[in-house]
């Protein structure tokens, strides 16, 4: 009982903190692109290494400041959208997804690479570029703060209460963006790219400014990631991360507000949950040795990420809160 | 999240087959695909450096530390001061090569050495690969070599002609694998409009499955590889049964099942990691075979079988395609599906035989690929980018177009660490994928109507 209750609290803490909040602002802007757009973006997490990599490569080392870093990094996941959206929106949507895919690894193995090792560091990624934004802390940030069973460090809340502004102003800004007349032609893209081009709207521009307006958040959930973990590794930006962002948004519901949100941090709540049992289980030797070893957690969360996705997308791909007409999964 | 971490960290669980934990932590992501054979080929090619061999009879009576400083372009090298030193710095003896390049300096006795020259020494053009010193450690009677790695420039220069006809030949023998393992994701997109994201891992599945049977059952890698064969296209013929056909019916929608192969993908790929492990691990057979030299390139015996195989079985295909009934059917059915339906062609049928076959030469091309590199758990996902690029760049659901594109693909990826470093030719590979998306979306063999 003792067990589950810590496993419980170590779940809480994922789904509220800084990790929660980079896969619910990677999952915003996929929902931007494929939830309102019907964009297939499979690299969104190019984008968030972009961000990610904008400040620790201008802070530590080209010594800007921070904040010229937070530029940096969004500059660079415009540019990226811009490049990728160019020869392919015109496409049907599964080109999209291969080139973005491509995209997100091919600029992984880029920044991994040695050469360019002097800009990104190469392997070891970059480290101490946050301190000017957790020195930014209205409170002491080396002492530990507890509540609900679980601790925090005041440098983790600092992040947290910023992450959740962020994520907050960003689910405004896409409801006033959805209601607006220019969410209206983007929705109306997904459902009929023919028709809204028959009423003389440029499907093209459109598409073009869901695919930038969703690189954005992908960006700043990177900034978060980035200065939540305090280290930038090119490794971090696995594809496999774009996947669990997908996860996320379909669990909480595609084209809906709050959707990526609620989903994110509830796909990592039963992560981390799921992650926490097992490793208990198998210590506690419930589950013998021979079947699993706690060395095989890692691997067997994505596995039940990856069979969620497929249940979701068969028996309910609208998730929790969507509305399975609002759902695009009809390609041409 | 950082299972990159997670992945670097997973080693030391399950035992080779000799019983010993064999694979080292975090070597996961620095051992690229093709990385070891390239390297090599890069020594033989434009050879370099100095070869330690010093023929000749061990010296009898004591410890010695020898070498010979020679370049392919500059050959042997004369009249280059060696100093040999004691790890603390205690000066043992310096000598000059010979006109042979050799040098030889005789210690004390058995222990660590600090062996040096001067990069001033060296003839115009020659550098040092590495350090300018050498820490060796000399056991008791032996005469160790010392390799000082000497590079002569002929990256670009002289050599480079050479060279680049040894990367045109890796390439067609990579460009060869990436179509086999492709030609079955172009005609499962052909004939269902699937974009399966879990191609990858039926590469891996057939790599994995011969590894299996080779190792730990002992049997030799040729039957090892048919059996793996028959496994791969059963595994296809599952897919294809518990998913694409139920979900087809149901009407799942073509983003739908998209996303649905990603989530298998997913499943599959990590539930080969908790399976086989974090690690690479070769076969048991072909793997200590020496380069044969063929005058303008260099091939070991394994790369030759692999094109000569990927040649046979491709051709193979493209007859099944031309000739026979069912190759007719799926190129019916990928021209237009109910045309071919009203026509009396059984779809489901050729769709089944394509997932067969499709699966099957994937297996045939992991094995190939855990050859020539080694066998490891996301190698297929690895190279499904790849065969995206292809097929892509053939022009996506033409059988032919998944070949010709391969080709291509693997010739350019190995020809441009000519001009990129060679870490980073995959990057070159995809950025490939991306500019043929802007200059001629549907691919060399592709029809307009296609690509929407």
């Amino acid at each position: 009982m003792g067990d589950l209750l810590d496993a419980l609290s170590v779940a809480l803490k994922a789904g509220l903190g800084f990790q929660a909040i980079f896969f619910g602002l990677l999952a915003i802007g996929i929902n931007v692109q494929f939830g309102y757009t019907g964009l297939l973006n499979f690299g969104q997490i190019a984008f968030a290494m972009l961000g990610g990599f904008g400040i620790a490569v201008s802070v530590s080392q080209w010594g800007l400041s921070f904040w010229v870093g937070v530029l940096v990094g969004l500059l660079a996941a415009v540019v990226l959208a811009l490049l990728l959206g160019l020869p392919t929106l015109r496409l049907r949507a599964d080109y999209l997804a291969i080139a973005t895919i491509a995209a997100a690894e091919g600029l992984r193995l880029l920044f991994r690479s040695v050469s360019a090792t002097p800009v990104t560091g190469g392997t070891r990624g970059l480290a101490a570029f946050n301190r000017d934004f957790i020195a930014l802390a209205p409170w002491e940030t080396g002492k530990r703060y507890s509540f609900l069973g679980t601790t925090w460090s005041g440098a983790e809340l600092w992040v947290m209460l910023v992450g959740w502004v962020v994520v907050a102003l960003g689910c405004v800004l896409v409801w006033l963006l959805m209601r607006s007349p220019w969410g209206r032609v983007v929705k109306s893209v997904r459902e009929d790219e023919d028709a809204v081009r028959a009423l003389g709207k440029n499907v093209y521009v459109y598409k073009m400014q869901a695919l930038v307006l969703g690189g954005v958040f992908g960006a700043l959930g990177g900034m978060i990631y980035a200065v939540g973990t305090g280290s930038a590794i090119p490794d971090q930006y696995q594809n496999a991360n774009t996947f669990l962002a997908y996860a996320a948004l379909i669990l909480g519901g595609a084209a809906r507000v709050l959707g990526p949100v609620i989903g994110a941090m509830l796909l990592l709540f039963l992560i981390q949950f799921a992650d926490t049992l097992l490793r208990t289980l198998i210590s506690n030797g419930v589950i013998p040795e021979g079947l699993f070893t706690a060395t095989d957690v890692a691997a067997i969360r994505f596995v039940l990420v990856g069979l969620g996705l497929m249940l979701l997308l068969v028996f309910r791909p609208q998730g929790i809160f969507g509305d399975r007409r609002e759902v695009m999964l009809d390609a041409r | 999240m950082t299972h990159a971490g997670n992945r670097a960290r997973r080693h030391g669980r399950r035992s080779g087959p000799d019983g010993s934990p064999h694979r080292s932590p975090g070597r996961r992501r620095s051992r690229r695909p093709h990385g070891t054979v390239v390297r090599a080929l890069l020594v033989l090619a434009f050879g370099l450096g100095l070869t330690a061999f010093t023929p000749g009879i061990a010296q009898a009576e004591g410890e010695a530390v020898a070498g010979t400083l020679q370049t392919s372009l500059s050959g042997p090298i004369e009249g280059v001061e060696v100093l040999v030193e004691s790890v603390d710095g205690e000066r043992i003896d310096e000598v000059e090569s010979d006109e042979n390049g050799r040098w030889s300096v005789d210690l004390p006795g058995p222990g660590q050495y600090v062996v040096s020259i001067d990069a001033d020494d060296l003839p115009e053009g020659v550098t040092l690969s590495g350090e300018e010193s050498r820490t060796v450690t000399v056991a008791e009677g032996r005469r160790q070599p010392v390799n000082l790695g000497l590079e002569d420039g002929s990256r670009g220069a002289g050599g480079g002609g050479v060279r680049a006809v040894q990367l045109l030949v890796d390439g067609l023998r990579f460009g060869l694998l990436i179509a086999m393992c492709a030609v079955g994701l172009s005609l499962i997109f052909g004939t269902t409009g699937l974009t399966n994201f879990a191609h990858g891992e039926l590469v891996t599945i057939g790599a994995v499955v011969a590894w299996y049977i080779n190792i730990q059952g002992g049997v030799p890698l040729i039957p090892a590889t048919l059996l793996a064969m028959v496994v791969g296209g059963a595994v296809g013929a599952l897919n294809e049964l518990g998913i694409w056909r139920p979900l087809r019916r149901r009407g799942t929608g073509l983003v739908a099942a998209l996303v649905v192969s990603i989530g298998l993908s997913l499943v599959l790929r990590y539930g080969i990691q908790i399976f086989y492990g974090g690690r690479s691990s070769p076969y048991g057979q072909y793997q200590s075979q020496r380069a044969v030299d063929y005058g303008l390139f260099n091939l070991t015996n394994r790369a030759l079988f692999s094109i000569v195989i990927s040649v046979v079985v491709l051709v193979l295909v493209a007859l099944m395609l031309q000739r026979t009934k069912i190759g007719k059917a799926m190129r019916a059915v990928s021209d237009n599906r109910d045309l071919a339906a009203s026509s009396g062609i059984d779809v489901n049928r050729v769709i089944m035989v394509v997932w067969v076959m499709g699966a099957g030469l994937a297996a045939l091309g992991g094995v190939l690929l855990g050859l020539s590199d080694q066998v490891q758990w996301d190698m297929g996902f690895r190279l499904l980018l790849l065969m995206f690029a292809g097929v892509t760049l053939g022009g996506l659901g033409t059988a032919y177009g998944a070949l010709v594109g391969s080709l291509v693909v693997g010739v350019f990826v190995q020809m441009s660490t000519l001009v990129i470093p060679d870490d980073m030719k995959y990057v070159g590979g995809l950025l490939l994928l991306i500019v043929i998306l802007v200059i001629r979306p549907q691919g060399i063999l592709g029809s307009r109507a296609r690509i929407g």
